[in-house]
């Protein structure tokens, strides 16, 4: 049921791990539905001094799709600017797996909205004024 | 790759002695066991072998076992059919008592029921333990309870139902409502689908008045199964169509399938004969259960954060349902998969609804520690060596999983405390 694709990036995972320091961290998901998935960014400026996602890692826990899209998102926001990452969605994530099985496609394919929640979290700890935007 | 095939609740091999037996079935004496000429007689004789097979180890009488496609239509049946003919002598909607963890066709049966207001439901939670009280049901019985239906052995967490107890029970509540003149008889079924392999299934010692059960997890063929009715029991049919199972099925009789169930559970049978002959330390259920407390104690000792889910005595020998912390249960389901270990889990992620097994949520357990479950069956010809691998891989993957998960679940709750 599931693509080659997913079973590789299922099996060994790229860029598993925790950032010390991290730029941002994005956590979603929760534990009712079963999958649990923490994004870490570190954010450097680039020569043109763009915002560009340095290290990605991530910790999931849940189904083999849950890792697949968390690995998968690693290497798709690497090296990217933040305004180039915040336009990865949920189906390109599907699309560089080679598809998800249809029931997956919502529950597990959190990976983008974990990268949005991170470079959420980065934005807020460096908005000019210091203060978080959308304090509780 | 290696294979090693720890699932045999999910289903069983077909055993050679018994696709022997019916194979002769498909090709060559292919005929309709309603035909009235020879090559119909032979199925009709072949059925009836069966069906005499079937009713010897249940204790019963021939004309008490009806074939079925498997234990799902004969749970349907048995529900469905009581409530039927309960409906064509009574107006006044009859209640009826079975347990919150049961197999999906019985549970679902009776909340259609109710949903269609044919029917009131109670539903009777399990102990901690995996095994319900008696007494919880008996306190359930009301003046229009006309079934309960309480499964014996739970096909996840394999735990042993006391149905002798409920039976005796049930039989003191209406000789009793039959001093007092009441026509209402309280019946009383259990899908035994589990514990055939295992267990007493004597319809006389359980006290059942209706009992299913399903060929393919006795090494039989799929695709057919049992309903014993007590005679003089009150059912209807559910099916319309020919008169088949003494108009109680329609159907075209699955003769091959018939030939095997009836062949499959002969050898249950001897089985326990030779238990009776040889004594307990030399039986294949004893072996068994041998091997699957080695197999408790080895994950236990081994991995740390394990449990064991449901009772460890009053257990099924062949069921073996831990709880690992901080994995999740499909993608372990997976990576065991990929090492040629075949095993299940009650994880929401693993099943086509998306919701966490209702058995392990009946026990009490948090949605995370049903995901985090794994269920390993043993069958006949499970050997130790095949338990050594497969946990040498179980361990392996939990660490591995265990590894990439990290500490999200705790930073998890955290962050919900910091929230809250």
């Amino acid at each position: 049921m599931y693509s080659k694709k997913v079973l590789e990036h299922f099996t060994r995972p790229h860029n598993q791990g925790v950032i010390k320091n991290p730029s941002g961290v994005g956590m979603v998901g929760n534990p009712t539905c079963g999958d649990i998935m923490k994004i870490y960014i570190k954010v450097k400026k680039d020569s043109k001094k763009r915002e560009v996602i340095s290290d990605i890692r991530f910790e999931t826990l849940g189904c083999a799709s849950a890792i697949a899209t968390s690995s998968m998102i690693t290497d798709l926001a690497k090296n990217k600017t933040l305004k180039e990452a915040l336009k990865i969605t949920r189906n390109d994530v599907a699309e560089a797996l080679e598809g998800l099985p249809p029931i997956k496609m919502h529950c597990s394919n959190l990976a983008a909205d974990g990268l949005r929640e991170a470079i959420r979290d980065y934005r807020e700890k460096n908005s000019p004024c210091g203060i978080r935007t959308t304090e509780k | 790759m290696k294979q090693i095939y720890l699932d045999h609740a999910a289903t069983t091999p077909v055993d050679k002695k018994v696709l022997n037996e019916m194979m002769p079935y498909f090709s060559q004496n292919f005929g309709n066991a309603s035909s009235l000429y020879s090559l119909g007689q032979e199925a009709s004789l072949a059925v009836e072998k069966a069906r005499k097979q079937v009713a010897d180890f249940f204790g019963a009488k021939e004309r008490e076992i009806i074939f079925t496609s498997g234990a799902t239509e004969s749970n349907n049946l048995a529900i469905k059919g009581v409530v039927r003919a309960y409906y064509k002598k009574k107006k006044n909607k009859p209640h009826i008592i079975t347990t919150t963890f049961e197999h999906h066709c019985v549970l679902n049966t009776v909340k259609k029921l109710e949903k269609e207001n044919l029917i009131e439901a109670t539903f009777i939670n399990p102990k901690k333990d995996g095994v319900v009280d008696a007494r919880d049901i008996k306190n359930a019985i009301k003046s229009n309870t006309i079934l309960v239906s309480a499964m014996y052995v739970n096909n996840e967490i394999g735990t042993v139902q006391p149905i002798a107890e409920i039976g005796k029970l049930i039989k003191k509540i209406n000789e009793a409502n039959k001093l007092k003149a009441k026509s209402c008889q309280l019946l009383f079924h259990t899908d035994a689908t589990q514990a055939v392999n295992y267990f007493n299934c004597n319809v006389e010692k359980l006290g059942v008045d209706l009992m299913s059960m399903s060929a393919h997890k006795i090494y039989g063929p799929k695709g057919i199964g049992v309903l014993y009715i007590k005679k003089g029991l009150n059912i209807t049919r559910i099916q319309d169509g020919g008169e088949q199972e003494f108009g109680l099925r329609a159907g075209t009789l699955n003769v091959p399938g018939i030939v095997g169930l009836g062949s499959a559970i002969e050898k249950v049978k001897s089985l326990r004969q030779r238990r009776i002959r040889l004594g307990r330390k030399k039986s294949k259920i004893d072996e068994i259960k041998i091997l699957r407390n080695y197999l408790i104690d080895k994950i236990l000792k081994e991995i740390p954060d394990s449990r064991l889910n449901g009772s460890k005595i009053k257990r099924s020998p062949n069921n073996v349902n831990v709880t690992f912390s901080r994995v999740e249960g499909e993608s372990l389901l997976m990576m065991l998969s990929q090492e040629g270990v075949f095993a299940s889990t009650g994880s929401a992620c693993s099943s086509g609804s998306l919701s966490p097994s209702h058995v392990l949520l009946a026990l009490g357990l948090k949605p995370e520690e049903t995901h985090g479950s794994l269920r390993l069956t043993l069958g006949k010809n499970t050997t130790k060596k095949e338990i050594d691998y497969a946990v040498k891989v179980i361990k392996k993957s939990v660490e591995k999983l265990r590894k990439v998960s990290g500490n999200v679940l705790e930073d998890y709750y955290k962050v919900m405390k910091h929230e809250a």
